[in-house]
């Protein structure tokens, strides 16, 4: 019955991350209360990581979580059951439902729709983002509670109720587990990428520095994300988001230096880019932009591509990054894609060009006083050799950003410049 | 986003610490409410930390000295007004939502249940930087 010998600790995590989503879309689907669902599947993930490495994996690893979770919310059902006999005779009609318990060597039956309906769930629009993130981790990604607190520091306990309340939420909207309509799949599944990424982000932008013990959400989100391209192979924005993620991701190790300091693009040392990661990201964007509808993940990933296949920075084809901004901004009105489309621009035809975008920028109350705003001036005017200018641009901006290591940054830029050391 | 909420105490005549010359039921009404306080962050999902900080008289100032050894004298500063009684970290979806929490904070009850009205500084925690283009 069960396979010989110890299980090594990260092939069992994978295992039960992988299972996670079936288990609870099949427990979900026959239970209907998804939140009663998603406690009880949790319970079962947590016995099996304290047994199954003493015991061994069962032969239906599968079958055993699915049987683990059922008896648990029989045992929910049971009570409930007796509580409502005492009160009125009615219930044996649910009961019946609920006698049987499956055995541990059934065949569970997932379907993989169930996967994908299980994220629309968990990333309901009626959810704020901090919830919809953290759900989807403990739902669909199968992570622990504790896992979820440590990877965004926060204490257990409020990351346990920002999960319930999220639960509650999804409860008290009614939401049933089912495929959202035609009308309303574009929608939500537009919502799932859009967590997905938020996820990644969240891994990628605070892997520098000590990361002890940090479950990494980047490479959490690319599973999630490969799993959801796996069930819509042929959704061209999933597609262009697991590129976007991919040719991203590549870049990690040469991000960020020794002690945290972040290292721009044009100065990263790209012998330290992965590889395999850029080959993957490129062929799944190159697959996908000419045969899907095309939108913003796929040409941000086009744009990481072009990026990702110059040998040095010089290299870059700055043309076309410009082209695709182009379209880019024909698709959104969003002012942080129009100061990337001026940086580019200045690239190809100059720093006059590219700031005189700018100035129509000031006018935009979404970006007017934005830090960002300041660090590309700053750039541009560093660029056309007004080094004052650009230094009093880039100290304006290390005052107003929020994060340590980009404050770092722009403010050795600033130095760099008023101590006229040659860059 | 993450916000430190610095509740900031003002330094009485009667010494420092003037919670402790409160009436006992005044005291009692006081911890209960920063009591609720956390709890209701915890279930809000939002709170990562929360102290309160000893009296300022047992507070040192600490400069390198000597060989690097600590040179330590009695503190804070003397002139100062005010003192850091407590702090917040929250981590919230909004700016609005942490000036809510700390009007909340700024609401505590004091002597016979008054509100303190006690200033609440709010500072953004630096965070990790944007994903690059």
């Amino acid at each position: 019955m069960r396979s010989p010998g110890a299980v090594p600790a990260a092939n069992l995590g994978h295992l039960l991350r992988d299972l996670a989503p079936q288990v609870l879309s099949v427990v979900a689907r026959r239970h209907g209360d998804f939140a009663a669902a998603e406690d009880a599947v949790q319970e079962a993930l947590i016995a099996a990581s304290t047994q199954w490495p003493a015991d061994g994996i069962p032969n239906n690893p599968k079958g055993w979580l699915y049987q683990v979770a059922v008896r648990r919310l029989t045992d929910q059902v049971r009570s409930e059951l007796a509580r409502r006999r005492r009160e009125d005779a009615v219930a044996s009609e649910v009961w019946a439902d609920w006698a049987f318990v499956p055995a541990a060597d059934a065949e569970v039956h997932t379907d993989e729709d169930d996967t994908l309906v299980l994220l629309f769930m968990c990333c309901h629009p009626a959810l704020t983002p901090a919830s919809a993130i953290a759900l989807t981790l403990r739902a669909v990604g199968g992570l622990t509670t504790g896992e979820i607190a440590k990877a965004f520091l926060v204490p257990e306990a409020t990351m346990a109720q920002r999960i319930s309340r999220a639960k509650q939420s999804i409860k008290a909207s009614n939401v049933p587990f089912t495929m959202p309509t035609d009308a309303e799949r574009a929608e939500r599944l537009g919502a799932v990428r859009h967590v997905l990424y938020l996820i990644f982000n969240e891994g990628y932008t605070s892997s520098a520095g000590p990361a002890l013990n940090r479950p990494d959400l980047s490479n959490e989100a690319i599973r999630l994300t490969r799993m959801l391209h796996a069930l819509l192979p042929a959704d061209g924005e999933t597609t262009g988001l697991l590129a976007l993620m991919l040719l991203t991701d590549a870049r990690r190790a040469a991000r960020t230096g020794p002690s945290g300091e972040l290292i721009p693009l044009d100065e990263q040392d790209r012998s330290l880019w992965e590889r395999g990661l850029i080959d993957e990201g490129v062929a799944l964007v190159t697959a996908t932009l000419p045969t899907s509808p095309i939108g913003p993940y796929q040409l941000q990933a086009a744009i990481a591509a072009v990026h990702d296949e110059a040998t040095r920075a010089e290299d870059t084809d700055w043309r076309q990054i410009v082209a695709i901004y182009g379209v880019l901004m024909g698709l959104e009105d969003n002012p942080m894609v129009a100061l990337n489309h001026a940086i580019a621009v200045a690239m190809v035809d100059g720093p006059a060009a590219g700031l005189a975008l700018l100035s129509t920028l000031d006018a935009d109350e979404r970006v007017a006083g934005h830090y960002r705003l300041d660090a590309v001036r700053g750039h541009l005017y560093r660029m056309a050799g007004e080094r004052d200018r650009a230094a009093a641009h880039f100290r304006a901006a290390a005052e107003r950003t929020a994060s340590a290591p980009e404050r770092d940054y722009l403010t050795a830029k600033a130095a760099q410049l008023a101590t006229g050391e040659r860059t | 986003m993450r916000y430190m909420l610095m509740m900031h105490a003002p330094r009485g005549k009667a010494g420092d610490y003037q919670v402790s010359n409160w009436a006992p039921d005044d005291l009692k009404a006081h911890i209960g409410f920063m009591h609720s306080l956390n709890t209701d962050l915890t279930q809000a999902g939002e709170l990562v930390d929360a102290q309160g900080l000893a009296s300022p008289g047992e507070a040192r100032v600490v400069r390198v000295g000597k060989n690097s050894a600590p040179a330590v004298t009695d503190g804070p500063f003397a002139e100062s007004k005010e003192f850091l009684a407590g702090f917040w970290i929250v981590d919230v979806d909004r700016t609005e939502r942490a000036y809510e929490i700390a009007a909340r904070v700024s609401s505590a009850p004091g002597p016979g249940g008054k509100p303190l009205v006690i200033p609440v500084e709010v500072r953004q925690v630096m965070s990790a930087p944007p994903v690059d283009a």
